[in-house]
């Protein structure tokens, strides 16, 4: 019974060589974005040539068109989702988790599927679909737009769904009978508790729509709806110079802000409003089977 | 802990009985339309005629005239002939990166949830960064490090070794490693889940009971984590399976050629072969149809499970 409790020397190890095994390459990457020359392999210096640098050779991402095109593309498809994935998604979660009548297993299973189907099936759905019967839909930022929106729904739904169990009924009734309207209490009572879920949707819908790339890429159209990811994939075997790698930057300063932003702004609503120990990564394991 | 006792008279008293499916109608809507249409779509133009003078598909939604001459080429194709043995080698690469997965995914699910002590949050934050960078710049990073000049090539170089490889040429290898790269994340996280709602006591009692760490851990944390690691896997094989710009990315060569560059080609890289790209989609379809159901069932207990 020896060491009991003791610190396994071997698991530190293999832990520590697996978190350097998985961030080196990218932090390398982030390290050539600075690069003071075209190399992405041998460093000369420290430069933000490759963000900022001169209009005039057009080689930066601020001002090469097709990757400043790629960065608004990104940021303008995200805001859209985000925009009405939320809603959408928050009327039905409410929705399936109070209504008990014959529609609402099937309506169920119908949210679940988006979530469980590889994300090759349906960009080849998708694709097919805009193709041939919505053909009135023009491929690029119109397709992505829809796109993005259909596979976000179900993730909004399932974070919020997880908040209103925690919530319960109680808090509703409770106005009820202090004589709110059925609507007053909802407008006045369960919205502010599903504050904090409803941010942490903000947040993740736009982070998984700004990295989406098979969805995007199936539905791409003309040369300006490329989105950061669909120009990384065409880019990075093609020697590219490390604008390619700030543009790559770029996008993961993005993303890491949004999630700082669900993760605070899930901290101080839940301590507004209780119960906000209902941690993001619990959301996540809630997929856990 | 509120009770849910009085919901079912509460609908009908507190709010009319249309008012919740009114809630649900715009998302079931908007999933009907663009998600159940499409996935049909698939089926109709897999079955469907090809257009004579356009060559171009044309969808058949009436299954009663479906015509399975495609998808049955398909098949043919499958069972001893070319797919043959690209699904033999995307099971191949699967099973093998889902192994590594397992074998270096667990014990730092394990050490983090367990054993990290009082830095445990800083451990977490490391496992769980990959998840806020973006796939493909994971990749590209590194095409960047085994390019021929790139930076594994001058380490090596660095030690004396000549005659170089092109590691992004076509090796086996190499894309399985990405596969294991890319995907290891999210294997990690569910596990890092189940091993961390084990609790203390239990093991204690398996110790108070004579257990030594070694009986401790086979008898008692590997069958309470087993659903995590099932979990896991199903969540990062779901993805695998339909992978197409990891080898594109880290070989591109004929060689390595998995299921979904077969659909990719089919379908983003040809206008004429829209059936042919419907129905391999079909086929990998059936590849993880068991794992598309088990993974459903897994969601919907959680969430019954949550609502008692």
């Amino acid at each position: 019974m020896r060491n009991q409790w003791g610190k396994p020397r071997a698991l530190v190890l293999l832990t520590g060589l697996y978190v350097l095994w998985s961030l080196i390459p990218v932090a390398i990457a982030v390290q050539f974005s600075f690069n003071d020359g075209r190399s992405r392999s041998s460093w000369q210096g420290f430069s933000t040539q490759w963000y900022v640098g001169d209009p005039a050779d057009a080689a930066s991402v601020l001002y090469d068109p097709s990757l400043r095109s790629a960065l608004t593309q990104s940021l303008t498809l995200a805001i859209l989702t985000m925009l009405v994935a939320t809603p959408i998604g928050v009327a039905l979660a409410i929705g399936l988790a109070r209504w008990r009548g014959r529609g609402a297993k099937p309506s169920n299973f119908l949210m679940l599927f988006p979530l469980v189907t590889p994300e090759i099936v349906m960009g080849v759905a998708l694709f097919l679909v805009f193709d041939h019967l919505y053909d009135f839909i023009p491929f690029g930022t119109a397709a992505q737009f829809l796109g993005h929106v259909t596979f976000s729904i179900s993730f909004v739904v399932i974070i919020v769904r997880g908040r209103l169990f925690a919530i319960g009924r109680d808090y509703e009734e409770a106005a009820m009978d202090l004589g709110a309207s059925p609507w007053e209490a909802m407008r006045r009572v369960l919205l502010p508790l599903l504050a904090p879920a409803l941010i942490a949707s903000f947040a993740i819908v736009f982070a998984l729509s700004i990295d989406d790339f098979v969805i995007s890429q199936f539905l791409v159209g003309p040369a300006s709806s490329v989105t950061i990811p669909v120009r990384l994939y065409s880019g990075a075997r093609l020697a590219p110079p490390p604008s390619l790698n700030a543009l790559a930057t770029v996008l993961m300063v993005i993303t890491i802000g949004a999630i700082l932003v669900a993760g605070l702004a899930y901290k101080y609503f839940g301590k507004r409003f209780g119960g906000g120990d209902d941690s993001a990564l619990e959301t996540v394991g809630r997929f856990e089977i | 802990m509120p009770t849910n006792l009085q919901s079912a008279e509460y609908d009908t008293v507190g709010q009319k009985r249309w008012v919740w499916p009114g809630f649900a109608i715009p998302g079931v809507v908007w999933l009907s339309l663009l998600f159940l249409v499409p996935f049909y779509a698939i089926f109709a133009i897999a079955m469907g005629r090809i257009d004579p003078l356009l060559s171009r598909p044309v969808p058949e939604w009436n299954p009663f005239y479906w015509d399975p001459t495609v998808f049955a080429d398909v098949l043919a194709s499958l069972f001893g002939g070319q797919l043959g043995v690209v699904a033999l080698r995307t099971v191949g690469y699967v099973f093998v990166a889902c192994a590594l997965c397992v074998l270096i995914g667990y014990p730092v699910a394990y050490f983090v949830s367990r054993k990290a002590g009082r830095w445990r949050w800083i451990w977490l934050l490391l496992i769980l960064a990959p998840f806020w960078i973006n796939y493909l710049m994971r990749m590209m990073s590194w095409v960047n490090l085994l390019s021929p000049d790139g930076q594994v090539n001058q380490v090596l170089a660095a030690f004396g070794a000549t005659n170089l490889p092109d590691w992004l040429a076509g090796h086996h290898f190499v894309v399985i490693l990405g596969l294991v790269y890319g995907y290891i994340p999210f294997f990690i996280l569910p596990l890092f889940a189940a091993l961390d709602r084990i609790d203390d006591a239990t093991l204690e009692a398996a110790r108070d009971l004579g257990a030594n760490n070694a009986q401790t851990f086979w008898r008692v944390t590997w069958p309470l984590s087993r659903n995590g690691v099932l979990g896991g896997l199903v969540i990062v094989m779901l993805p695998m399976f339909g992978d197409y710009y990891t080898p594109n990315l880290l070989s591109g060569s004929p060689r390595t050629r998995m299921i979904g560059n077969t659909i990719d080609q089919f379908i983003n890289q040809t206008t004429s072969q829209g059936a042919v790209g419907a129905a391999l989609t079909i086929v990998l379809m059936f590849f993880v149809a068991g794992l598309m159901v088990y993974y459903l069932a897994s969601i919907n207990r959680a969430t019954e499970e949550a609502r008692r």
